[in-house]
């Protein structure tokens, strides 16, 4: 069975670490937040100007002032801080924040990323992508590992418009997680019930499969 | 010293056709919301907006769209917006998308009075069509230029008739740094205090940086994408 989009949040969720600061991306890396491991203290930073991001407000106190990224209302938790957008972008320019999660179209087996523009379709702006993808030290992307057509989105070399070169370090897929090597996309894990078969035949990216693979338990 | 304007209508009654205009507020959060209606009502025309967004179709700059005052946008996401995706296909509306750090920064070294800034955003990419790349320490930069804008027009939370600054929460955003970096600054806030009132401890937007500040009236302050979950 593939991964959810829940699934794979969760996976990416086992990633993080007591203390570090994380920028998560619109979509499925925004779930991430829901699976912090117990016992593991995690800033989220947010960046339209928030560090110590909490959860969605309940009913009737949503604040105007008081919005995340993906423009939704939200709450802080203890110990937040207010900033502005080139302080912002200095933190995360400055590798200060830990960890990046972020959705793609594609991904190429060097780490280049494309997700922010179709040629032919509307451009609504690559937002802060470029400059998170260009400067944070490590960067987990959450994506389908094929597209609606079945067509992969790990490739020898993105075809859409590049967000980043040489960037990514992890991609946990619907059906995978793979370290991006400088030889290759390494396969980690694969999902409950798919075997390393149908993920190589999904995958026109250089795929390096070592041992045994095992399942992502949860 | 007067900065004091009485409302937006004077703050912005010199802005000409053609005029480069900065606007503070991320999506529509803390954007000067009673100087934009202003604009609506002048209609001048032909201006180059920097804002790091569009607003919506009937709100923010996307009222200024509607009339077709804007001839350029200058912006890192402008997805919320029908009658601007039309302008844009049609090629009415020239549309510059610049990420989102390298926008906020190019606004910051305008008001921090250098001219250029490097930063790693956009290299490998279209973004770095053109631009002059520089290695330092092993990685590449480009180089980006500050902005130059005729008007800054930013909103604040509080504000005293020196024209100190206070913004409030997330909506703090790119209002600083605009203030900073327009040759004339328009601040309109929430409340106007007596110069003295303001902690100076706490002052975000120090006075030098604005040359005409309001009390705004009538604040809408809506809620792009309202996200509220259920009590436990």
């Amino acid at each position: 069975m593939a991964l959810t989009k829940e699934q794979i949040a969760h996976r990416i969720a086992r990633e993080l670490k007591d203390g570090y600061y994380v920028n998560l991306g619109i979509g499925i890396p925004t779930l991430v937040a829901n699976y912090i491991p117990k016992g593991i203290d995690v800033i989220l930073q947010s960046e339209n100007g928030l560090l110590g991001m909490g959860p969605f407000p309940l009913e009737g106190e949503e604040d105007p002032d008081l919005i995340n990224a993906g423009k939704q209302t939200i709450t802080t938790v203890p110990g937040s801080a207010f900033f502005d957008s080139a302080m912002s972008f200095g933190m995360i320019r400055a590798g200060k924040v830990d960890l990046t999660v972020l959705g793609a179209m594609e991904v190429s087996e060097n780490g280049d990323i494309a997700n922010w523009k179709i040629p032919g379709k509307m451009v609504k702006g690559m937002g802060g992508a470029m400059d998170l993808v260009a400067s944070a030290k490590n960067i987990i992307v959450a994506m389908m590992h094929t597209n609606p057509k079945g067509e992969s989105k790990l490739l020898p070399k993105c075809t859409l418009p590049l967000t980043g070169v040489r960037c990514v370090k992890k991609i946990v897929s619907d059906i995978a997680v793979l370290d991006v090597t400088p030889n290759g996309l390494k396969l980690l894990e694969r999902a409950p019930g798919i075997t390393v078969e149908e993920i190589k035949s999904k995958t026109l990216g250089k795929l390096i499969v070592e041992g045994d693979i095992p399942e992502i338990v949860f | 010293m007067k900065k004091i304007v009485t409302n937006a209508e004077e703050a912005v009654k010199d802005i000409q056709d053609g005029a480069v205009i900065m606007f503070g507020g991320f999506g529509l959060c803390g954007i000067p919301e009673n100087c934009i209606a202003a604009l609506v009502k002048r209609k001048i025309k032909n201006l180059t907006c920097i804002s790091n967004n569009a607003g919506v179709d009937d709100f923010g700059i996307g009222r200024m769209l509607h009339q077709r005052q804007v001839k350029k946008m200058i912006s890192s996401y402008v997805g919320e917006n029908a009658e601007f995706e039309r302008q844009m296909l049609t090629g009415e509306l020239e549309v510059e998308l610049v990420p989102q750090g390298t926008l906020a920064t190019r606004c910051m070294a305008a008001g921090y009075g250098m001219p250029a800034i490097f930063t790693p955003a956009g290299v490998g990419t279209e973004v770095a069509a053109g631009k002059e790349v520089r290695n330092f320490n092993g990685k590449d930069y480009l180089l980006e230029y500050a902005f130059n804008a005729d008007f800054a027009i930013v909103k604040a939370w509080k504000g005293d008739t020196d024209g100190n600054l206070v913004y409030h929460e997330t909506a703090r955003n790119f209002n600083p740094l605009m203030a900073m970096a327009g040759k004339t600054t328009i601040a309109e806030v929430e409340e106007l205090v007596p110069a003295g009132e303001l902690d100076p401890n706490i002052i975000h937007t120090p006075g030098i940086y604005v040359h005409r500040i309001f009390q705004g009236v009538n604040y809408e302050k809506r809620i792009e994408n309202r996200t509220v979950r259920k009590k436990t």
